[in-house]
């Protein structure tokens, strides 16, 4: 899991039947101090974050875990909002 | 997930008969502001995707876990046709 902040959404009608009712969102992630890492990426929501918020995300096949339709096709999804940036705390 | 464009299909006769009747086609992923990145995938299309749309493709085990792909061996899948991106900065 890594932390980011979700940056955008996607908007997608035509979808695959198990995604009906999700909610896509584009999402950048970001190293221990909170710095942009890497490029932006596409995540399925599962805690209803919205944009500008700072979130972690859970990649592969344990992605779909958090949905109780079992068979869910993505390999990204929000799974956490992190209350504040003050709340990530480094030893 | 990543979003990408369709560049063309791939017509396939002898394949795995778990793989027939799927189409499959070939992305490129790009960038949000829409350039393309380096590379292509071969994907298995769930969602009716055309020439030149914009997708949202799933990569690895998930891929499988689409409406149509039970079972299937595949690790690339379109899930979605992207209609609209916003993002800032």
């Amino acid at each position: 899991m890594q932390i980011a902040r979700v940056i955008g959404t996607v908007v997608s009608t035509m979808k695959n039947a198990s995604l009906e009712g999700r909610k896509f969102l584009i999402v950048q992630t970001l190293d221990a101090d909170l710095k942009p890492k890497g490029s932006p990426t596409i995540a399925l929501d599962a805690v209803g974050a919205g944009e500008g918020e700072l979130v972690f995300w859970c990649r592969g096949k344990e992605a779909s875990f958090p949905f109780k339709r079992d068979e869910t096709p993505t390999d990204c999804t929000i799974v956490g909002i992190i209350d504040s940036d003050a709340h990530v705390f480094q030893g | 997930m990543i979003i990408a464009r369709i560049l063309g299909t791939v017509v396939s006769t002898q394949k795995d008969e778990r793989l027939l009747g799927k189409k499959l086609l070939i992305v490129k992923p790009i960038n949000l502001d829409g350039t393309d990145q380096s590379g292509y995938l071969v994907s298995v299309d769930t969602v009716g995707a055309g020439f030149h749309e914009k997708v949202i493709v799933v990569g690895g085990s998930s891929a499988r876990m689409a409406e149509g792909n039970k079972d299937c061996p595949v690790d690339s899948a379109i899930i979605g046709v992207i209609d609209e991106i916003d993002f800032t900065t």
